[in-house]
């Protein structure tokens, strides 16, 4: 493969497109939904009104209106349609002779698409996910191309540095940075794994990139791979994301087949080979000293750092690691350039970030923000707010490492720092609307019930901490508990915050902290012995 | 969790009804039967695909899984000799993760997303409800056998939340009643496969 072969690809596939093209959405929401009836449908009623000539009906990722589906986009109309039963197939087809669908009307124009700035999901829902044609026909792996033949390694890195583009599975490190360091390690091999493992509850941005652009994710890990000397990628995702690994394997397979990757990658010297490595059902193997024991077969039992796994990671190599959402906005970045990315977002926080705005409003679904943008735009505007009439109580982001944000800061505009000021963090994505029915102190319980069952067990404040700060939370919810209780609470949270191994242990008591400094007086009415 | 001595005392103590063969409880199959050699050779075809790698001992176990439906001792045995590790280093991967599971299934499994979106939407409630129509807990099979109740952290379809899995499948925007019908259609199958004598 060759430049030229690829973007003959590119030409045939985009000659092959029918003037009109309707997109079903096929990521595993709507799926569950029925979309696959619906696509089935479509199709039928194409054929049946002899229209296959013109119309064209393709499965695509995810449309981002999760809550809505089975979503259908009729194109060039720019038309939506919501909540698509195959009984209104036929009618969608007639309607494109004019006349109405019996299927409900979406609106593209309506805040919750109008404000999004895709980049990391700018194909999804465009492109059939199945095609390695549809990512080459939008210019797919041409990044990877001019890489390799005419960038140096560090030219890459720059660009990335420039971009000022921080980790997005939460950590927020700089990404830059963590490529130069890893490049600048000795050794001749090293590894590029990518985190899939997204365990947060609530959070569905990885798998909606999995399922909807796998190839953007591939090139990405090529990319770094090419910019910090490493031959071998890993894919850690998780067994509850079965689509996602289908689609994966899929993608992996025609890219192999095309030489996209694999061995001496567009007649270059270089090879990168990609694995799939299945998760088992452990949240804690979303910590990267964890996910690497687990890619070696092992309990996913974190270790202490120094060393990071950029110095020594895999089998003992120099590791990097990095997020779903991370390596998806690599293509758009060397294809724009690092200074373009920096002009978007704020400062300090560049880019844009992906959300699954879920729980208790109108409009749950993926949405894909300027960072900057405020909480209240988001939850109000672009998310309709709560249903039936109901008010925003709190915004919980960062799954149970996070806090929850209550409704009267619902201003403060989403970034890294600015969250952490507020008691939570940005986390992977996830931001769960919580209405004025909802228990504070049951939130914090239920976050704590998570963690107490997930923590791996290695060690003793972690262990036991979550162990006993669910049980203080439980008697404070059955009304058992005293002030003394509380103090006790607040005592132990702050020991095994400061005293835990990683990540898990050192965020679990973050929701409770966050519920007592906002909600303080939700636990106050829940004492034995209340004022 | 079981302990160790408890799978060997039931891996050892023959079925009722079983021939001599020495049989694993409730795998289906019984290890020297022609099922049982099939999925046994399946899983060494596992194992020889991974070059018999120790790493690939979670691709091993979760094709494991797959095959004899739960990882009895004689499997995790068989892995421990096919992947050169000691039995005890399997164990502990196997107990470690929560997809592994070292006893049999209902012949249904049901599996209710408490997710963060799921629970603010209900979701432990109808688990609750669950549990109680079923009569068994969380983790748990009734006693007939038929039906596995089970809990998931979050399947990543928070957009229908609240979601409930019945044997594979995925449905959304369950209710308390929307799912206690799905469970009694899967009784009612049941019933017209089984009737009672």
């Amino acid at each position: 493969m060759d430049i030229n072969d690829l973007l003959e690809i590119a030409q045939q596939e985009r000659e092959q497109i029918k003037p009109t093209v309707i997109r079903c959405c096929s990521a595993a929401g709507c799926l569950s939904s029925g979309a696959g009836a619906v696509k089935n449908g479509l199709e039928a009623a194409v054929i049946s009104a002899g229209l296959d000539a013109e119309v064209q009906v393709s499965g695509v990722g995810c449309m981002r209106f999760c809550g809505h589906g089975p979503l259908v986009e009729v194109s060039p109309n720019a038309i939506l349609y919501e909540n698509v039963t195959v009984e209104d197939a036929p009618s969608i087809i007639a309607a494109l002779q004019g006349g109405i669908s019996t299927a409900k009307l979406g609106d593209l124009n309506h805040p919750f698409f109008a404000r999004q700035l895709p980049i990391v999901l700018e194909n999804s829902g465009q492109i059939d996910p199945e095609r390695i044609e549809a990512y080459i026909a939008v210019g797919g792996y041409e990044q990877l191309f001019h890489v390799l033949s005419e960038k140096q390694p560090q030219d890459v890195i720059e660009q990335v540095t420039r971009s000022g583009l921080r980790g997005r599975g939460g950590g927020g490190y700089p990404t830059g940075l963590k490529w130069a360091t890893v490049a600048k390690m000795p050794g001749k091999q090293k590894y590029v794994v990518c985190n899939a493992d997204e365990g947060d509850p609530g959070a569905f941005m990885d798998r909606s990139v999995l399922e909807s652009d796998p190839h953007r994710v591939l090139e990405g890990m090529a990319i770094a791979g090419y910019a910090i000397g490493a031959n071998h990628g890993f894919i850690y995702v998780r067994a509850e994301y079965p689509l996602a690994i289908k689609r994966l394997q899929k993608a992996i397979q025609q890219s192999k087949k095309y030489d996209l990757i694999g061995s001496g990658i567009f007649g270059s010297g270089f090879d990168f080979k990609i694995e799939i490595r299945i998760g088992a059902g452990a949240f804690v193997c979303g910590e990267e000293t964890a996910l690497m024991q687990s890619i070696q077969g092992g309990r996913g039992n974190p270790r202490p750092r120094p060393p990071y796994p950029a110095e020594s990671g895999l089998w003992g190599c120099p590791t990097l690691i990095n997020n779903v959402e991370t390596f998806a906005n690599i293509v758009p970045i060397i294809r724009q350039g690092g200074d373009w990315y920096a002009k978007i977002g704020t400062e300090k926080s560049k880019g844009t970030k992906v959300f699954a705005l879920t729980g208790n409003v109108n409009n749950a679904g993926l949405i894909e923000v300027p960072m900057g943008t405020t909480l209240r735009e988001i939850v109000e505007e672009m998310g309709g707010g709560v249903p039936d009439g109901g008010k925003v109580k709190a915004v919980q982001t960062g799954g149970p490492s996070g806090g929850c944000v209550p409704a009267h800061l619902l201003d403060t505009p989403i970034e890294y720092e600015s969250l952490q000021r507020l008691g939570t963090i940005m986390g992977s994505g996830g931001m769960i609307v919580m209405d004025d029915k909802t228990s504070m102190v049951e939130i914090a319980q239920f976050y704590m019930e998570f963690c107490r069952g997930e923590t791996c067990g290695k060690c003793v404040p972690c262990r036991a901490g979550t162990v006993q700060l669910y049980a203080l939370l439980t008697k404070i919810v059955n009304r058992q508990a005293t002030s003394h209780d509380i103090a006790q609470l607040k005592a132990l949270c702050y020991m095994v915050k400061d005293m835990s191994l990683c990540g898990l242990g050192q965020t679990a008591p973050n929701p409770v902290l966050s519920t007592l400094q906002y909600f303080e007086e939700e636990y106050l009415e829940l004492l034995v012995d209340k004022v | 969790m079981p302990v160790l001595s408890e799978i060997k005392q039931s891996a050892v103590s023959p079925k009722e009804g079983a021939t001599g063969d020495c049989a694993s409880p409730s795998t289906g199959a019984t290890p020297r039967s022609a099922e049982g050699n099939r999925r046994f050779k399946a899983l060494d075809m596992t194992m020889k695909r991974h070059q018999f790698k120790s790493d690939a001992l979670i691709e091993v176990l979760h094709k494991a899984q797959e095959s004899f439906g739960f990882l009895d001792l004689e499997v995790l045995t068989h892995v421990a000799h096919g992947l050169k590790i000691p039995l005890s280093r399997v164990y502990g991967v196997a107990t470690f993760y929560h997809l592994f599971s070292l006893k049999p299934n209902g012949t249904h499994t049901c599996v209710v997303c408490l997710g963060t979106a799921c629970h603010v939407k209900g979701g432990s409630k109808i688990m609750s409800a669950l549990e109680a129509e079923l009569g068994t807990v969380m983790g748990e099979t009734t006693a007939d056998g038929q039906i596995s109740l089970m809990a998931a952290r979050c399947l990543g379809a928070c957009g229908i939340a609240p979601a409930v899995v019945i044997d594979g499948t995925v449905t959304g925007k369950q209710t308390i009643e929307s799912a206690l019908e799905n469970i009694h259609h899967l009784q009612e199958v049941n019933a017209s496969l089984h009737p009672p004598l």
